[in-house]
């Protein structure tokens, strides 16, 4: 299909609008008056629709139009928001991402939407049956809106000309028409821009500065500029530039004069006079009406950003690594032929390679933000569900982390949050008697401290009672009484992660915390993170999530097996022994040590990896003590190399999950060592 | 004039025959070199390489078609193939040609070839008074096929 390599973009941008309707309307809902916000919302449903529309995806497009036309209808001052207008609109944007989730898995995004439809439309007719300003005025304002020539200035626009004349600078109107050639409409419209720019100040185009860039114009376009220049200079600076076929200046003045208005547009008179109308129906219109000049600004803040494909970055990644490589073969010559100059080089060489590496690294780091923007949105609906007031406040979402490890921390923090707005912060009523605010706080909080990324949820409720969870603990069997006695606070915590500790039906007798919480333990430490508990009951509590900046290198223990050389994960690691052999003993027919009071069983790689034999055994086993949970285990090796940084690398599609073997890295001299996946060995 | 369709083919060699893989699919040919040992997997999966970074499974042909294992020579060569997902290495006694095979002359793979009914081989062409079977790369990577063709050697 000829759309399919649009189609990725599409479904990426789309989502990007999604996100940003969400945001939007959530600070709508908390601001109803303010018409930036709402014009921010308009924008993002009118280009999603003009998307879906350009990709074929009616049901899509079609749903963005009704809600345009409810927010259409909120910018002209036609509609009050109101909370169920909002929710009406949350359950539309719900829609919307669906239907985007279902193209992106190959669906047409085709979804049944009669019903909302059917309650956008009468959100959007009730007003208009309620309101004095009927029909009419909306037929007025379709026209407007196709034909706007400057008439429907707001407030603040009206303020800059007012100023600018008493300055002394004139005001133009200058209609420019391109190239009927024209290939790059939009390049050409923003070489216009930039020249006016140069010589006074844009203050309002038509078609938008949006739809110019989008090219959603025929040839012709106007704008409105303030300048100190004249027109000769304004037609000589404009028709420097090429493909540009005429160009028409004429004086504008911002007064609501027919005689002006009307020379304006004189290319369309019969709109004239309904626009005419227009201005004399509504005057606060175009007091409170579209924040155009907003639109201006917002364009500027967008960073100047490109998307790559993370293969491609992986790539990158790949061949960096072989130069890095070969750079220590070249330092190697170098230092053996004790060439001045070309150890000069190479030392040269070194840096920039040290430089390009953070680079890389880098560019895989992506703001958190990503995992966090769609909490607020939750936090509202279930705060609603459950009938709490609460107040989400993030701090950090700027942090950065590896792609990889934000694709996996969403579901865990969704846990964790929805916990503290369950089981956390108690009802409003409960507060009050508490002597809270009716209104919990919830922080969600992300920070960098040395190779680790913090993730923190905290919330003013309840907190953990310490003799409920130990209560709970001895019951289900997961400590004893006698244990339970020396548990500092933080253990205690700790055991509502631990598995077996709480079933769902059984959680709210307990003080509260439990449900799938070893679910979300368990994701973490796969992350090679771990996270950690402080509460204090009645003020709140905090989990505390600890986390690697990156998952794709990692720190390991090289070990040697037979003439073989496997990575193990130091995450995994609790300590290495050197034993003798008659210290291990025989338990039903297993080899085991024992460690620090513990019996361990020992597991010999040479067996479990078949690795050829080739050495006489010696007197003295190395064992590397290995944990997965509490449990132990001791990994019989013949040779400890040394601890090392590696990049963690998978072993392709073709030979899939291989027992035992979590991955592969490529070490110093350029041979591949397998990376051993220690959770599969104990069992 | 009559459009003449050919398949451009890199010619390689196992135990003294010679089996054609189109040129489209292949990344290059590399000199044989350590291989890292990946434990638990088919016999014919020798282990993995780093090709440029990337770790690349490499498996041995001889092994794969059930011919006797031989120690690598100065020939040996590591033929990289790319598929769609992933690039994978196959060790072939040697490669040195690349040929035009005129599509016309390929027959269907006869029933019989030595004494083992195989599924990896797709079809044949006779150029000149060579012998050129060209294999069926989906088959070749096939585990299942690996294990049909070890029970009928073991019937044999």
């Amino acid at each position: 299909m000829e759309n399919s390599e649009y189609l990725e973009v599409f479904i990426e941008e789309s989502k990007e609008h999604i996100q940003s309707l969400n945001d939007q309307l959530l600070l709508l809902e908390n601001e109803p008056n303010n018409m930036a916000t709402v014009g921010e919302i308009f924008r993002s449903a009118h280009t999603l629709k003009g998307m879906a529309a350009t990709m074929g995806f009616q049901d899509l497009a079609d749903l963005t139009h009704k809600m345009e036309n409810v927010l259409d209808a909120v910018r002209n001052n036609q509609l009050e928001i109101n909370s169920d207008i909002i929710d009406v609109i949350f359950q539309a944007v719900d829609q919307l991402e669906n239907m985007v989730v279902d193209i992106a898995n190959g669906g047409n995004g085709a979804r049944d939407v009669q019903e909302l439809v059917k309650k956008l439309q009468q959100i959007e007719k009730n007003e208009f049956n309620s309101n004095e300003i009927t029909e009419d005025t909306s037929n007025v304002d379709v026209s407007n809106n196709a034909n706007n020539n400057f008439v429907n200035l707001d407030e603040f626009e009206l303020a800059i000309l007012d100023q600018s004349q008493e300055k002394g600078f004139s005001n133009f109107s200058i209609t420019i028409r391109l190239n009927e050639n024209c290939l790059l409409k939009a390049a050409r419209v923003y070489m216009v821009f930039e020249s006016l720019e140069q010589i006074g100040e844009v203050i309002k185009s038509n078609p938008t500065v949006q739809e110019l860039e989008d090219e959603k114009f025929d040839l012709e376009f106007t704008v409105l500029l303030v300048t100190e220049a004249d027109k000769n200079t304004i037609e000589e600076s404009i028709m420097r530039i090429s493909e540009i076929q005429s160009i028409d200046i004429q004086a504008f003045t911002s007064e609501k004069n027919n005689k002006e208005t009307s020379k304006i547009n004189k290319e369309e008179p019969d709109v004239n006079e309904n626009i005419q109308k227009d201005i004399d129906n509504s005057n606060n219109n175009v007091d409170k009406g579209t924040n155009n000049t907003n639109n201006n600004a917002s364009k500027s803040i967008s960073n100047k950003t490109i998307r790559v494909n993370i293969d491609r970055l992986d790539g990158l990644m790949n061949l960096f690594e072989e130069l890095v490589i070969d750079r220590g073969r070249l330092e190697q010559i170098s230092a053996n032929l004790k060439n001045a100059e070309l150890q000069e080089t190479v030392e040269r060489m070194t840096r920039i390679s040290g430089d390009l590496q953070s680079i890389i690294l880098n560019m895989r780091m992506v703001p958190v933000e990503q995992v966090f923007n769609r909490f607020p949105r939750m936090v509202r609906q279930l705060s609603k569900d459950l009938g709490k007031k609460v107040n989400l406040n993030i701090i950090g979402a700027e942090t950065e982390l590896d792609r990889t490890v934000i694709d996996e921390i969403g579901d865990p923090l969704v846990h964790l949050i929805r916990n503290s707005l369950d089981h956390g912060i108690e009802k409003p009523d409960t507060r009050k008697a508490g002597g809270k605010e009716e209104t919990g706080d919830l922080i969600l909080k992300a920070y960098h401290s040395g190779n680790h990324v913090f993730i923190e949820i905290s919330d003013d409720g309840a907190g953990i009672n310490r003799h409920k969870v130990i209560d709970k603990a001895i019951s289900n069997g997961v400590i004893t009484a006698e244990e339970s006695n020396q548990m500092t606070d933080e253990q205690v915590y700790a055991l509502i992660m631990s598995s077996g500790f709480s079933t769902a039906d059984k959680i709210s007798d307990v003080s509260g915390r439990g449900v799938g919480l070893d679910v979300v333990k368990n994701t973490i430490e796969s992350l090679g993170g771990s996270i950690s508990i402080q509460s204090k009951e009645g003020k709140g509590s905090l989990f505390s999530i600890q986390l690697p900046l990156t998952l794709s290198i990692i720190s390991v223990l090289l070990v040697e097996v037979e003439k073989e050389k496997y990575a193990i994960p130091l995450s995994s690691i609790i300590e290495t022994a050197i034993i003798n052999k008659n210290e291990i003993l025989n338990a039903h027919n297993k080899k085991v040590i024992d460690f620090r009071g513990k019996v361990v069983p020992l597991i010999s790689l040479k067996d479990v990896f078949e690795v050829p034999m080739t050495e006489e055994d010696s007197e003295f086993a190395s064992v590397v003590i290995i944990r997965k949970g509490d449990k132990l285990a001791g990994l019989i090796v013949n040779k400890f190399i040394g601890q090392q940084e590696i990049v963690l690398k998978s072993l392709g599609d073709y030979l899939g999950d291989v027992f035992g073997i979590s991955g592969a890295t490529i070490l110093g001299d350029g041979q591949v060592a397998l990376i051993i996946d220690t959770n599969t060995l104990i069992n | 004039m009559e459009e003449v369709k050919t398949q451009k083919s890199i010619i390689i060699e196992l135990d003294k025959e010679e089996y054609a893989i189109p040129v489209s699919l292949v990344g290059g040919i590399e000199r044989m070199q350590h291989i890292t040992r990946v434990p638990k997997t088919a016999t014919f999966v020798k282990g993995v390489i780093n090709l440029r970074g990337v770790v690349t499974p490499i498996l041995d042909l001889r092994e794969r078609f059930g011919m006797e294992v031989i120690q690598p020579t100065e020939s040996t060569r590591i033929i990289i193939i790319h598929l769609e997902k992933y690039d994978i290495g196959f060790i072939v006694d040697a490669a040195y040609d690349v040929l035009d095979i005129d599509e016309s002359i390929i027959e269907p793979a006869p029933k019989v070839i030595g004494t083992i009914d195989v599924d990896y081989i797709e079809g044949v062409a006779k150029v000149e008074d060579r012998l050129i079977m060209l294999l069926n790369l989906d088959k070749v990577l096939s585990f299942d096929s690996y294990e049909v063709m070890k029970e009928r050697l073991k019937v044999e």
